[in-house]
């Protein structure tokens, strides 16, 4: 039992404890984004020019989607989604604020890819993301014990069975259906005939299913997999790829005959964001060429500074030159916006993928 | 009568925690899951009250398959888990006696004091490709391929028998500690054999310590996420990660609310089927537990 003296005690280290925590929160950025977007050096240095600190949350598209939704866009101040997510969960659930572009440097970015991020952002002509790191979606691959993969169908061929893997979320459902002579993005106005060609996808991935030794959920245990050769080819980011083949050479990313699937994270300020300015600061800071360079090198990813790609090291320079020659470039498939509905008709086509035997 | 009000005052201010504790976090978030669960989406940001959740798990065999999977699965486990643990809760009950009942009692107690994620990981660790046992294996030279036990039910039921097991040993060598031992030696006296004896006489006292251990293993079994999630193979779909993929990757909360509040219904309808056919009341479980 507590004496009376001592809980009092008790009580007043608590009080002090809650006193120091409100002081020391006086001017905080909660950010919300993906493991490797704000290494602890950049947060350092932006804390030391600005005196602000850096909250940060590492999070993926459909936790960074459920989190806002679930405070109706509370609880962080910036947050990092895909720009092909954004329109849609913002007519659904109203979790961000519109972007006031005079506030945001437009000249540090890449003209082209802002002006298409701009556009697939926006909801009634309001913008609510700007481009930050991007990169592919393709297959990485032991090319000693898989030489002849090239596309993701290659994924099924039953000489590999038990050795190849790729995630159950919808990037499958998209590159197999471009790898078997579908097109989804073309589909996407129309919900009877997207529904009806995931409807193949799901059938295509339902077979090439006893092929997969498993469906891989995080980054780490699939570059786990690979290297120790439980795995020799997988569906996954280039940033991983080329990772693996800095250790070893055998190790490639390779871009896909039906293409390499283009992503690009964006800057997004969810709807009751408690400090814009810090925001904005954040991401003119982030687009500066040589912080953004930095980014990317840890990320492993590209960035859409302008200017950064010229400070980028020599290495994953030579990786992208060798995964991606000019025709693949031209062939990487960008993501259009989602529009509302079109997860569920791909959610219950994952659900049974994942259900099914 | 004053005396009479201030003792009830004082029934209240000690009942008010609990009462508090149970409104705030256990009633009131599901009378909201429940309320959730009703509302069905009409277009962006317009709801409508509706039972259409609760039709698409009986009409889509997809869900209604996973759950019948889990309950199954959740089932053999707590049948496995008692197997295993009877003769354990046994042997502390009856044989063990001071330093060493107390010592048996902390080593099943001891997995515990680390988190349910880690125990899994040593599992993966264990039973993956290139893994322990598989390495092992091939070098005793009964196997010349490296051997894959992981990503199968097999795996997911072994991860979930360890877990449940502390669970079933407690209430069981509970229940067995009041087994008085001149019971058993007139048993003997009698001429009962040992399988009588333990049909008769032990199982019957231990009942209640059964029962109880049996809903333990069984609810935190049909409950689990991350043992099925992470031991399970591609075909292993636990019905918790149904609701989780609704509610985070699907972002159809009352779809997942509706999953939620059927496994409440469902589950707790096995355990009173359970309690049912072994004739069980609920009230000497809680007593035993």
């Amino acid at each position: 039992m507590l004496t009376k003296r001592a809980s009092l005690k008790l009580a007043t280290a608590l009080a002090a404890l809650m006193v120091a925590g409100s002081a020391q929160a006086a001017e905080k950025l909660r950010l919300l984004t993906w493991s490797g977007y704000a290494p602890a050096d950049i947060v350092a240095q932006f804390t030391k020019e600005t005196g602000i600190e850096v909250e940060v949350t590492t999070s993926n598209n459909e936790e960074m989607i459920s989190k806002l939704r679930a405070t109706q866009g509370a609880g962080f101040d910036l947050a990092q989604p895909s720009q092909d997510r954004i329109a849609g969960p913002q007519t659904e659930f109203g979790i961000y604020k519109p972007l006031d572009m005079s506030k945001i440097k437009s000249d540090q970015f890449i003209g082209s890819m802002l002006e298409a991020t701009k556009k697939n952002t926006s909801v009634d002509s309001k913008v609510y993301g700007v481009p930050h790191i991007w990169g592919t979606d393709g297959l990485v691959v032991n090319t000693k014990a898989a030489p002849k993969v090239a596309d993701y169908n290659d994924l099924c061929d039953p000489a590999l069975a038990g050795k190849t893997s790729f995630r159950a979320k919808r990037p499958a459902l998209i590159a197999f259906a471009f790898a078997n002579g579908m097109d989804p993005f073309a589909a996407y106005g129309d919900a009877k005939a997207y529904a009806a060609l995931m409807d193949k996808v799901g059938a295509k991935l339902a077979e090439c299913k006893k092929n997969v030794k498993f469906f891989w959920e995080g980054n780490d245990q699939l570059l786990n997999a690979v290297r120790s050769g439980e795995i020799v080819a997988a569906m996954a980011w280039d940033t991983g790829g080329w990772k693996l083949n800095a250790d070893n050479p055998d190790m490639k990313f390779i871009a896909p005959k039906s293409g390499a699937l283009g992503w690009v994270d964006t800057f997004a300020i969810p709807a009751k964001g408690r400090n814009d300015d810090a925001a904005y600061k954040w991401i003119n800071f982030n687009m500066r060429p040589e912080i953004a360079a930095k980014v990317a090198a840890a990320a492993g990813n590209f960035t859409a500074s302008n200017g950064a790609d010229k400070l980028m090291e020599g290495k994953l320079k030579d990786q992208f030159a060798e995964s991606f020659p000019k025709a693949a470039i031209d062939n990487i498939r960008w993501y259009p916006a989602v529009p509302a509905g079109l997860e569920e008709i791909e959610g219950k086509v994952l659900d049974r993928l994942k259900a099914g035997s | 009568m004053i005396a009479k009000q201030a003792s009830r005052l004082t029934l209240f201010l000690l009942l008010a925690p609990a009462i508090l504790w149970l409104g705030l976090l256990i009633v009131l978030p599901h009378v909201e899951i429940l309320v959730l669960s009703f509302s069905e989406r009409v277009a962006p940001r317009v709801y409508a009250f509706g039972f259409g959740n609760y039709l698409e798990f009986f009409t889509e065999p997809l869900y209604w398959r996973t759950f019948a999977r889990t309950a199954f699965m959740s089932i053999l486990v707590t049948a496995l888990t008692l197997v295993l643990a009877f003769p354990i809760a046994l042997y502390i009950a009856r044989v063990a006696q001071g330093r060493l009942k107390a010592m048996l009692l902390l080593l099943c107690l001891l997995p515990f004091w680390v988190s349910e994620l880690v125990r899994t990981l040593g599992w993966m660790i264990l039973l993956r490709e290139t893994g322990v046992i598989s390495y092992a294996l091939r070098s005793m030279g009964v196997a010349s391929q490296p051997v894959e036990l992981l990503y199968n039910d097999g795996a997911v039921i072994l991860g979930l028998v360890y877990g449940g097991l502390l669970f079933m040993i407690v209430p069981l060598a509970n229940a067995l500690e009041s087994l008085e031992p001149a019971v058993v030696e007139a048993g003997y006296d009698l001429g009962g054999s040992r399988w009588t004896v333990l049909r008769r006489i032990v199982i019957p006292h231990a009942m209640p310590g059964i029962v109880a251990g049996c809903i333990i293993v069984f609810m935190l079994t049909v409950g689990n996420f991350a043992t099925p999630v992470l031991l399970g193979g591609k075909n292993g779909l636990w019905f918790t990660e149904q609701i989780y993929a609704q509610f985070i990757t699907r972002f159809n909360w009352p779809q997942g609310a509706a999953f939620g509040m059927l496994l409440l219904l469902l589950s707790s309808a096995i355990v009173w089927l359970g309690l049912r056919l072994t004739g069980q009341s609920l009230g000497t479980t809680l007593k035993q537990a």
